[in-house]
């Protein structure tokens, strides 16, 4: 294989990377403030694709289609959080996962009853289509370099909000210790719906955002959840440089693994068998990934706690 | 009688004179949602020896269902087309018996919950959850992308499975079979649940430090009661398969698994019933609201919404009290 | 001297830049009843965790019945004979009285392994707990719910499950707490008697008990073993008294 094409699957395995860290970086922050386990983070994803698809499809305007995927996904994200979220706090694990499963159902229902069950599509805008040359002869789709450059750029974001801002002193502290800020005077109750919001609209963007290189349709946020969850196990629970570091392991392992392991293959069997062995093999690398993980860490790579 | 015990009964002579009312009015479809009906419970029943008695929050159990129907389906396959699974070292034929694919299905499905547990419970709390969850999604994308058995479109069998002495393809007889092991599980783990194995493990669920401070290993009593109940969910995936004649990735997904804990929690947690009605519940509203809209998973989502936020004992619980009975 | 029964051996952690315990090295006769006392905070409850297995300690060893048990599990050190009883409750909450000391008795039998029978009609297991429930005098309360006792019949019920185990030796984390005046003293007795079963490091508040008690007392303070000694030279210990008995609480 040559250079560039690895190149190529490189990028690609970044760019899918960083749209897993968006998923991921909610979910771990809901979990490490809140401890609540959320399935439906899922749903905020596809809320958010669709609300752009929609927004797209009725102006033409592909940054107002992002906005309107922020705006929906916080929006969805606070109402549930203020209806039913926040009663499942003090519940167990169980109860928060089946809670969150329903949510799913009426989500990804009520989404099909409203723009039916044929996928929408989102195209990318004029000014980001095409290929672009990168230094060394690559050529690389412009639109995935800009998600990987937005994927990174709200990394760091996320970063300076975390370290740097008052939002993020109130959010290190609910990480530690709950009874703390409450008696240092923050309202508790409005910082959790702020988090959850914040959350969402990182899912709803990328939602929005891999929604037009892929079909936005019901269903499409669970496969990406569930990868954020083994990010979040390789990672560790509660830490955003887990959730990032965990993200772009996962995303070049995928994507790596799916053009590498039938080409190794090869060498030593027919074509044929060596694409299936390949990728049946490759689709449970990452998984097998978080096994080893698990092994080495229990809590992950950057978890504290169990 | 304690009031629990009641509604059991009633559950089970339910489960007795529904299909035979059918049988006698010559209404096979009800006999089959029945049996589907009751082989989801024997899946939830699984489930329920690791989540019910043992605290362990499985969202891979999919995992299981999905190893029994692929072992009833590649066993199968290999049979009706006369060609063996294995020829070297030692020949391995396919098989249409199903007491031999059962057989299978529970040792295959028990290696499998063996080995996710051992890693597993390593960990705990979400991150069981999650890792369980994964481990469940990793066998779906291998199925997906395993071209032997169907891929993505699965793999149909033509004729149902033999049992010695019964036409199983006669809904009534093969439903007469699913109903003796649903009873036979649900009578083995009510002895599970009293058992001294049983009295640790539910210890284990309230006080992990207790357990061990008696000198028992919650890993070992754990990992046993996972490998158990992913055995019992793999046994009710190979007769899913069969009642179907179909196996496809679905059984693999994460929706399924999250239906096996649906059955438990709509019927009652930790209760021995709890799956057979959430089962028999979930099978009924699948067919009434199903016939009414096709958007009747909004309406399940909402009473499931409901049980957890107000109900949390399910069904059973608002029948029986919240007390779960102690001997 | 005989050989202890239980020893630590120079037992520091650290949690951070809080020393938790500095070199801690002490031991529990055959017979004995050891009490560790020291003021809040002074790593008592750190040093327990330490001894029974819950926490490794960063350096130092904890020796049991000769053999060196640093590295094992709670559940391995109570098999050899380390029987524990908490502060802080840690029962099957849901489970009845009878069900938790007949837990007890199958953690010392060892194999709870056992599918299909009743684990209530066991005979063997039975017994044991029902006599031990007896010695503690719960015997009135055998069907009761766990959650529903008193936090001093709780204290009772730690005890009776530590006393199926038959150990070799006790820990005893505040076994008096809870109790009023008759209790605490049905508690001092059975302690009393126990020694001669089996010795007991006893971890207390209540000073009357513990001088009552004691054969010899340790105190902790900040980690460290400040005294060690019959309870006349603790009392007399003029450390003890500013460390100490100054900030009683």
């Amino acid at each position: 294989m040559s250079l560039i094409l690895l190149a190529e699957q490189v990028l690609n395995g970044l760019q899918l990377g960083v749209m897993l860290f968006l998923m991921a970086a909610g979910l771990t922050l809901v979990f490490g403030v809140m401890g609540l386990i959320n399935l439906a983070h899922g749903s905020l994803f596809m809320v958010g694709a669709f609300a752009a698809a929609a927004v797209a499809g009725a102006t033409g305007s592909f940054l107002l289609a992002l906005a309107a995927a922020l705006a929906a996904a916080a929006a969805a994200g606070a109402l549930v959080e203020l209806l039913i979220i926040r009663r499942l706090y003090d519940r167990d694990h169980l109860d928060q996962v089946l809670a969150t499963f329903a949510l799913i159902l009426i989500f990804s229902e009520g989404t099909r009853w409203v723009f039916g069950s044929f996928p929408l599509y989102l195209s990318i805008p004029e000014y980001l289509s095409g290929p672009i040359t990168l230094p060394g002869g690559i050529q690389y789709p412009l639109y995935r370099l800009t998600l990987i450059a937005v994927g990174l750029l709200i990394a760091v974001g996320l970063f300076l909000l975390i370290s740097r801002t008052r939002l993020g002193i109130q959010i290190r502290a609910g990480e530690n210790d709950r009874e703390m800020i409450a008696a240092l005077g923050v309202d508790i109750s409005k910082l959790y719906t702020i988090v959850f919001a914040l959350g969402a609209a990182l899912a709803g963007l990328a939602g929005a955002l891999v929604g037009a290189i892929q079909s936005v349709q019901v269903g499409m946020g669970e496969p990406v959840l569930i990868l954020a969850f083994v990010v979040i196990v390789i990672g560790g629970i509660g830490s955003i440089k887990g959730a990032l570091i965990g993200s772009i392991l996962v995303g070049l392992t995928d994507t790596l693994a799916g053009v590498l392991l039938p080409l190794l293959f090869s060498q030593f069997m027919s074509t044929s068998a060596a694409a299936s062995t390949g990728s049946a093999l490759a689709s449970m690398l990452i998984y097998i990934l978080m096994a080893v993980v698990l092994i080495m860490k229990p809590t992950g790579l950057f978890g504290a706690r169990a | 009688m304690s009031r629990e015990t009641q509604i059991n009964s009633l559950i089970m002579v339910g489960f007795i004179l529904v299909p035979l009312w059918a049988w006698m009015t010559d209404e096979p479809f009800i006999i089959t949602l029945t049996t589907k009906a009751a082989i989801l419970a024997l899946a939830g029943i699984g489930l329920n020896i690791a989540l019910g008695l043992g605290g362990l929050v499985s969202l891979g159990h999919a995992a299981f269902f999905g190893i029994g129907g692929y072992a009833m389906g590649i066993l199968a396959s290999h049979a009706q087309s006369y060609d063996p699974i294995l020829e070297t070292p030692f020949l391995i034929e396919g098989t249409k018996s199903m007491i031999v694919i059962w057989l299978v299905a529970m040792i295959t499905s028990g290696l499998a919950a063996l080995a996710i547990g051992a890693l597993s419970l390593r960990t705990s709390g979400v991150y069981f959850i999650m890792i369980t969850l994964a481990f469940g999604q990793m066998f779906f994308f291998f199925s997906i992308s395993w071209p032997a058995y169907g891929g993505e479109d699965g793999l149909s069998i033509y004729v149902r499975n033999n049992f010695p002495g019964l036409n199983t393809l006669d809904p009534i007889q093969f439903y007469i079979i699913v109903f003796v092991i649903m009873a036979l599980a649900l009578f083995l783990t009510a002895r599970l649940a009293k058992s001294p194995f049983g009295l640790a493990l539910n210890a284990a669920r309230q006080s992990a430090t207790r357990v061990e401070t008696i000198g028992l290993s919650t890993y070992g009593l754990r990992l046993l009661a996972f490998t158990l109940s992913g055995m019992i969910t793999g046994l009710a995936g190979a007769l899913f398969a069969d009642l179907n004649r179909f196996v496809s990735p679905t059984m693999f997904s994460w929706q399924t698994s999250g239906e096996i804990i649906v059955f438990i929690i709509l019927g009652g947690t930790a209760r021995l019933f709890g799956p057979v009605v959430g089962a028999a519940l979930f099978i009924l509203l699948e067919h009434i609201l199903g016939g009414l809209s096709d958007f009747w998973h909004i309406y399940l989502g909402l009473l499931l919404l409901l049980i957890v936020l107000f109900a949390r004992g399910g069904i059973i619980g608002i029948l029986a009290g919240r007390e779960v009975a102690h001997d | 001297m005989t050989d202890p029964v239980l020893q630590t051996i120079g037992i520091s952690k650290a949690f951070g830049a809080l020393q938790a315990s500095k070199n801690v090295t002490l031991d529990l006769q055959p017979g004995e009843i050891h009490a560790l006392i020291g003021p809040n905070g002074a790593g008592k409850s750190t040093l327990i965790q330490q001894i029974a297995g819950n926490l490794r300690p960063d350096d130092g060893q904890v020796i049991l019945a000769g053999e060196n048990v640093t590295g094992l599990t709670t559940a391995q050190r109570a098999r050899r004979g380390l029987a524990r009883t908490f502060q802080i409750s840690a029962l099957a909450m849901e489970d009845t009285v009878l069900q938790n000391a007949i837990l007890g008795a199958l953690g010392a039998s060892g194999k709870p392994w056992a599918f299909f029978g009743a684990a209530l009609k066991r005979q063997d297991l039975r017994q044991a707990a029902e006599t031990a429930l007896a010695r503690v005098g719960l015997s009135d309360h055998v069907a009761t719910r766990t959650a529903e006792l008193s936090h001093g019949q709780r204290r009772q019920l730690e005890v009776a499950v530590a006393l199926t185990l038959k150990p070799k030796a006790f820990i005893m984390d505040e076994p008096m707490a809870g109790l009023g005046t008759e209790g605490s003293q049905q508690m001092t007795q059975l302690l009393h008697e126990l020694r001669q079963e089996a010795p007991i490091l006893l971890v207390e508040h209540d000073m009357d008990a513990v001088f009552a008690l004691a054969d010899r007392i340790s105190v902790l303070v900040y980690g460290e073993i400040i005294a060690t000694g019959s309870v006349d030279d603790i009392r007399r210990n003029p450390k003890v008294r500013e460390a100490y008995l100054g900030e009683e609480d």
